[in-house]
C-alpha cells in the first residue's frame, strides 16, 4: 500500500526534475524544484512507514519548513540580487528587476519605469530647455 | 478486524487517487506550453495530491504522536503550498515574464 503510493511519487518527482533541467525561465526550475520538494516530503513519510519507523516524520516536518522557507528566500535573491537587503527604505520602494533572470522567456523586458527628466534635445528648444517642468532628478552622488 | 479492512480500504482509495493526482501534476509540469499553466498544473496537484497521501498515511497511524505529527505535515503543507505558488507567479508577473494569450499558447517543438 505505501508502496504503490511511493513509486507514484517517486515517478513524480523524476518527471518534475526533468522541467527543473529544462526549464527554460528561471521560474520554471524554481516551480519544478518546489515540486520536487513537496514530494519528497511525502516520500519521507511514505519512507518512515514502509521501514516501520514512522520517527521519520520529523524530519518529514523540518524538510517541509525548510523547502517553504528556501523558495521565498530564492525568489528574494533572484529579484534584489542581495539578502541583507532591509525591507523598509526608499532605495528599496523601486527596485531593479532582474532582467536577464529569463533570457528567452516570452517579453523579457520589464515594466518601463517613467524616466524622471525627459532629455530634451538641446539643439530644438535650446532658449526653454531650463525651464521644463517635470519632476527633479534625482541629486547626485 | 472490520475497522482495520474498511480502514485499509479507505487508504487504498486515497494512496491511489493522490498518486494519481501527483504524477498528473508532474506530467503537466513537464508537458504545459508555459510558466503559469505549469503553476496552475503544480500547485492544484501538489495540495491536492499531497493532502491526499498524508490523509491515507494519517489512516494507518500506529500512535497518535505519529498521527499529530502527520496533521502538523498537513496542516503546514495546506497553507504554505498556496502560498508559495502565489509569491512564485507574484515574482515572475513582476518581473516583466508574460503569460502566453491565444494563438500563442500552442505547444513547440522543444
Amino acid at each position: 500500500m505505501f508502496s504503490v503510493a511511493a513509486v507514484a511519487v517517486v515517478t513524480a518527482m523524476a518527471v518534475a526534475l526533468a522541467r527543473a533541467f529544462l526549464g527554460p525561465t528561471l521560474y520554471d526550475r524554481v516551480l519544478a524544484g518546489n515540486s520536487f520538494g513537496t514530494k519528497t516530503v511525502l516520500l519521507i513519510g511514505l519512507m518512515g512507514f514502509l521501514t516501520g519507523r514512522p520517527d521519520f516524520l520529523d524530519i518529514a516536518i523540518l524538510y517541509a519548513l525548510i523547502n517553504f522557507a528556501a523558495l521565498v528566500a530564492i525568489l528574494k535573491f533572484f529579484r534584489y540580487r542581495t539578502l541583507s537587503v532591509s525591507m523598509s527604505g526608499q532605495e528599496t520602494d523601486k527596485p531593479e528587476f532582474a532582467t536577464d533572470a529569463h533570457p528567452d522567456g516570452p517579453g523579457g523586458e520589464p515594466a518601463p519605469t517613467p524616466d524622471p527628466k525627459p532629455d530634451p534635445a538641446p539643439n530644438e528648444a535650446p532658449d526653454r530647455a531650463p525651464a521644463a517642468p517635470g519632476p527633479k532628478p534625482e541629486p547626485a552622488e | 478486524m472490520t475497522l482495520d479492512l474498511v480502514l485499509d480500504i479507505l487508504s487504498w482509495a486515497l494512496f491511489l487517487v493522490g498518486g494519481v493526482a501527483v504524477v498528473a501534476g508532474a506530467v503537466g509540469i513537464l508537458r504545459f506550453p508555459d510558466f503559469y499553466t505549469r503553476v496552475h498544473a503544480a500547485g492544484v496537484t501538489d495540495t491536492a495530491g499531497g493532502e491526499l497521501i498524508l490523509l491515507g498515511m494519517l489512516l494507518q497511524a500506529p500512535t497518535w504522536l505519529v498521527a499529530v505529527k502527520l496533521g502538523f505535515i498537513g496542516f503546514f503543507l495546506f497553507f504554505t503550498s498556496p502560498v508559495a505558488t502565489h509569491a512564485l507567479s507574484h515574482a515572475a508577473w513582476v518581473s516583466g515574464l508574460k503569460p502566453r494569450l491565444g494563438p500563442d499558447l500552442k505547444y513547440e517543438d522543444d
